[in-house]
């Protein structure tokens, strides 16, 4: 029980802490790959949920395609992407950033706020769910469950969002060509 | 035991970070990993919440869709900028003013 609670603290602060220094970061090369090990962090995290195949989707789909895409943009947009960075620096703090952290600060407290409040451990659902064992425990299998359940009580959102994702596809392959052929 | 409320926290503090990168960065492709951000820690709420639905399994299955919308967002968005790369020969949201005509 420690052990776990260990490694939940120790996987939520791998995630923050590199998400801050993707945030900070004036490098975009830095903030990218830093982005990596966030999305390894959160897929630790998602294995502490016990949901170990949205942890494995998560590692397969964001690090291994979201986050090519986006490095082969960086390298596909060229050298101005890095300007930007350049004339930036200098001034350790930006007055130009001051409002956003003000406004991410301010929203922080106010979810934080909400969360305490809202005390989502004596939720009544929550609570009935554990009174009838609705609920996931270490040793049991969900995989399987959730197959059957994307077939047959989610098979409406999964075609929705099968025929999205081509037409997703399908206009990014045509944002993307070049101009003047059409 | 872990609680709701820390998976809640954690995903509150993830959410945060990705609204700062959008609010402040000079830079489509890192506001486009602050968007990122801002989806992963939904998900982890999703996830949390999903652990006491154990016959519907109604917050995983979600989540895995919300993955998969992530995939085609960044797509889109890239192929989107790209463009804008290709017209204004820079990428930072604040100089782009102009429309096509």
């Amino acid at each position: 029980m420690t052990l776990v609670r260990l490694l939940f603290y120790v996987m939520s602060f791998i995630a923050i802490a590199s998400a801050l220094y993707a945030a900070l970061s004036k490098n975009l090369v830095r903030s990218i790959f830093i982005f990596f090990v966030t999305l390894f962090a959160l897929a630790g995290l998602y294995v502490i949920a016990l949901a170990d195949f949205v942890a494995v989707t998560q590692v397969v789909i964001y690090v291994g395609g979201i986050l090519v895409l986006i490095l082969f943009a960086f390298m596909l947009s060229g050298r101005e992407t890095l300007n930007v960075i350049q004339h930036q620096k200098g001034k350790f703090i930006n007055m130009a950033k001051v409002p956003a952290v003000i406004l991410a600060v301010l929203f922080l407290a106010v979810i934080v706020n909400i969360i305490l409040k809202a005390d989502a451990d004596n939720l009544p659902w929550i609570k009935q769910a554990i009174a009838q064992q609705n609920e996931i425990t270490p040793t049991s299998s969900t995989i399987d469950n959730i197959g059957v359940n994307l077939m047959t009580t989610y098979l409406l959102p999964f075609e929705a969002i099968s025929v999205l994702l081509l037409m997703a596809l399908v206009g990014a392959a045509h944002l993307s060509r070049k101009e003047g052929g059409a | 035991m872990i609680t709701l409320t820390d998976f809640l926290l954690v995903g509150a503090l993830l959410f945060c970070t990705g609204m700062y990168m959008i609010v402040s960065k000079r830079n489509s492709i890192q506001v486009l990993i602050g968007i990122e951000l801002m989806l992963n820690a939904a998900i982890l709420n999703l996830v949390a919440f999903g652990k006491y639905d154990k016959l519907n399994n109604g917050g995983q299955v979600f989540a895995l869709f919300a993955i998969v919308l992530a995939a085609a967002t960044t797509a889109v968005a890239l192929a989107i900028i790209l463009n804008v790369y290709r017209r204004y020969k820079t990428i930072d949201p604040d100089e782009i003013k102009n429309l096509r005509d």
